[in-house]
């Protein structure tokens, strides 16, 4: 196997050789990566080049056709679709780059979701919740429904609903993508603060070079597999 | 700076003369400033001083003499080094990648190796200065930032479409 980075030995999650298809679409195609603990890692790469499909195969919701995806030195691809749910719900958390709120729920309901799943009490829910969106500058949304909020806020909403459960993996999918500049700033500043501060490892795709610049490290995709000009193809 | 280079990349293609390079060098770099006929021949023999190029033949006939140029074996180590290394980013670097890429294309070399090398460079700017950015204690701090940031970024954007094309005609090519 031959190592994407220097982390080795002590990678928390490891993609090893993934292929994907949609029909006729092959979006990964060997695919390999390693993510060390609390390391913030940028997949770029053209579009169609595979990122979202890595992100989401590593975050547990797509089933790679072949290869392996190791999270904390066991498998994840080949667990039963319930066991993975499961580890999925405590360990992960995920940001798009719509916020995906549910409409109905006001903002802090929004982020007690995740641990009303995990049986939580909805006192202790709503408190944390209410804990999680005060440190994301976001205390005064709490009753706010997501039609009423913004881009940025609403994506401040989304990352509390990701980091509510104590993650060891935020994965993000264009988490700027439909924000302005600035906001998109405050936005990536609020992510990787705060996931040094709780020592979450943080995946983020991105087509932006300044998004992609908050990361420690680059994993650059093409055609499906990671980007390596040594290799004559 | 490298109108040197690029000559000396003309000239890897086959001994040519004064005139031939600075029209071979304008219809290579259209962006660019077309070369003084001045600039041509101070840089050849510059070059011809430094051992990167030798005199082929003198070419007489009816009009004024002629040079021909052709490069030597310093001038393709020479050549062959700048096309390998990446630029340092910064405000005047731009220019350069444009050259070394569009040079490295032309004598059939695979570019990819040169733009990734360039990208992680780029990149590793971008993220000092983004840190520093992030660090910076007022907003005149952040503007001034900005700038080298979004020219740094329209570097990066270019590096990324010229290894798209690059692979899309490997691709064609397949």
């Amino acid at each position: 196997m031959t190592s994407t980075d220097g982390s080795g030995a002590t990678a928390l999650l490891r993609a090893h050789a993934l292929h994907k298809s949609f029909g006729r679409t092959e979006a990964l195609r060997g695919a390999s990566v390693e993510v060390a603990a609390g390391e913030v890692v940028a997949l770029t790469g053209p579009s169609g080049s595979g990122k979202s499909t890595l992100l989401l195969c590593l975050a547990g919701v797509l089933r790679p056709e072949a290869g392996s995806v190791a999270y904390d030195g066991s498998r994840l691809d080949d667990l039963p679709e319930a066991t993975r749910t499961r580890l999925r719900r405590r360990e992960f958390g995920l940001v798009l780059q719509f916020g995906q709120l549910v409409p109905e729920l006001s903002a802090v309901q929004n982020v007690m979701v995740p641990l009303l799943l995990e049986r939580h009490g909805r006192a202790a829910a709503r408190t944390a919740a209410l804990a999680w969106l005060d440190r994301l500058g976001a205390a005064g949304l709490a009753d706010a429904l997501p039609g009423d909020l913004s881009g940025g806020e609403s994506q401040r909403v989304a990352m509390a609903r990701a980091l509510v459960t104590g993650p060891s993996v935020v994965f993000a999918d264009e988490p700027t993508g439909s924000l302005d500049r600035v906001s998109g700033e405050d936005v990536m500043e609020v992510l990787v603060s705060t996931a040094q501060s709780t020592g979450a490892a943080v995946v983020l795709v991105t087509h932006d070079n300044r998004v992609a610049a908050y990361a420690d490290r680059e994993v650059v995709l093409r055609d499906g597999a990671v980007d390596d000009p040594a290799v004559v193809r | 700076m490298s109108t040197a280079h690029v000559l000396l990349g003309v000239l890897a293609g086959g001994p040519a003369h004064g005139y031939d390079l600075k029209r071979e060098h304008d219809a290579r770099l259209p962006g660019a400033k077309p070369l003084a006929y001045g600039q041509v021949y101070a840089t050849l023999a510059r070059l011809e001083r430094d051992g990167q190029v030798e005199v082929a033949a003198t070419e007489g006939g009816s009009g004024p003499e002629r040079t021909v140029y052709a490069i030597s074996e310093v001038g393709e180590e020479v050549l062959l080094d700048w096309l390998a290394t990446p630029e340092q980013p910064g405000p005047y670097a731009a220019e350069e990648l444009v050259r070394k890429t569009v040079t490295a294309l032309r004598l059939h070399r695979d570019a990819r190796p040169f733009l990734a090398a360039q990208r992680a460079l780029h990149l590793e700017r971008m993220r000092a200065l983004v840190a520093e950015q992030r660090a910076a204690p007022d907003v005149e701090a952040r503007i001034a930032l900005d700038h080298t940031i979004v020219h740094l970024d329209a570097d990066l954007r270019w590096l990324d479409d010229a290894a798209a094309r690059v692979a899309d005609e490997g691709n064609a090519l397949r």
